[in-house]
């Protein structure tokens, strides 16, 4: 039974991703190595569009034309980052997954560590100040003669 | 040792309305607005057909001299019908050229779009592959560009240009241009 399903599943799967290649398979047949480096280049960048999906698996119109820009660029001999620079001047740092470090990025880059060297020197102060205080106060002189004044009255 | 206790009582409570605060910012700003790495560079060149002076065609550097306006546009486009009232308010108005670029668009359906709703360009030009619009970073449109006299872009509007924008940040910015 539970083979009967991964066989089935397998099925299922290589059906959906013929179909969803079918669309696309047109210029993956015209230069695999050109369509490759696409890909790649194209996970490194954001679609400004949906902005949460990368340019290499966007649907949207403007990511296909972009992909088309970045094939032609290959083709041309253009270095990859020839063709990020070419993104990057048109649609700025945004479109990069990875922000490059310079002032306006440093927080973003190195807030976590800030927050974290925060966090631990918080935690070093209540940690020695826990340490420089007694778990018990002792009684002051009132106080003893109070609990012993409590306790000899005990019947 | 008592104060130093108070401190750290409201030490939460500071870290927690600097949290709301910070979101109380960051959340109202819109994600879709991405700065454009081309303001204050020069207006990327092109040269494309016009879409009802058959045969002519248009490049920025007619421009050069004046303040223009560049509206990014298209047929298909629904915040464009949003935009197009208050456009054509400021053809009527001002004597700024205001030229559309149809992106992306069928030169049939961008006419008749004109023809229905009224045309306050001074011209358009078509962009039938994108290609400009990927010079000038479009991608969302409506989008509108001021290009100051030495063909420098001044200010990009994403999405439409409302009432509001035009009367508090675009007319005051093409005032100042044009001085």
């Amino acid at each position: 039974m539970k083979n009967l399903i991964r066989v089935l599943m397998v099925l299922l799967g290589l059906g959906l991703s013929w179909a969803t290649l079918a669309g696309e398979a047109k210029p993956l047949a015209e230069d695999p190595v050109v369509e490759q480096r696409m890909i790649k280049i194209a996970e490194e960048m954001r679609c400004l569009v949906c902005q949460n999906e990368s340019l290499a698996g966007s649907h949207a119109d403007l990511a296909e034309d972009l992909r088309q820009e970045i094939r032609e660029q290959i083709r041309q001999g253009k270095s990859n980052q020839e063709v990020m620079d070419f993104m990057v001047t048109r649609y700025g740092d945004f479109v990069r997954y990875r922000p490059p470090v310079k002032p306006t990025t440093w927080l973003l880059w190195f807030g976590p560590f800030l927050l974290l060297a925060l966090g631990l020197a918080v935690l070093a102060g209540v940690l020695r100040h826990r340490a420089r205080t007694p778990a018990t106060e002792p009684l002051s002189a009132e106080q003893k003669q109070h609990a012993e004044a409590l306790l000899r009255d005990q019947p | 040792m008592s104060k130093r206790f108070n401190l750290w009582f409201i030490l939460p409570l500071a870290v927690f309305v600097g949290l709301v605060a910070f979101f109380a910012v960051g959340l109202q700003r819109d994600p879709h607005l991405v700065p454009s790495p081309l303001i204050d560079r020069p207006a990327p060149n092109f040269l494309l057909p016009q879409l009802e002076a058959q045969g002519k065609s248009f490049s920025p550097a007619t421009y050069h001299g004046q303040v223009w306006l560049l509206n990014v546009w298209a047929s298909w486009c629904v915040s464009c019908r949003e935009e197009h009232p208050v456009l054509l308010k400021f053809s009527r108005e001002q004597h700024i050229p205001l030229v559309g670029l149809d992106y992306k668009d069928q030169a049939a359906d961008a006419q008749h779009w004109l023809d229905n709703y009224g045309n306050p360009y001074t011209l358009t030009a078509v962009d039938a592959d994108g290609r400009v619009g990927i010079d000038y970073g479009v991608y969302g449109v409506p989008e509108t560009y001021i290009i100051d006299k030495a063909g420098i872009i001044r200010y990009k509007q994403i999405g439409p240009i409302t009432p509001e924008s035009l009367q508090q940040v675009i007319l005051p910015l093409l005032r100042e241009l044009q001085k």
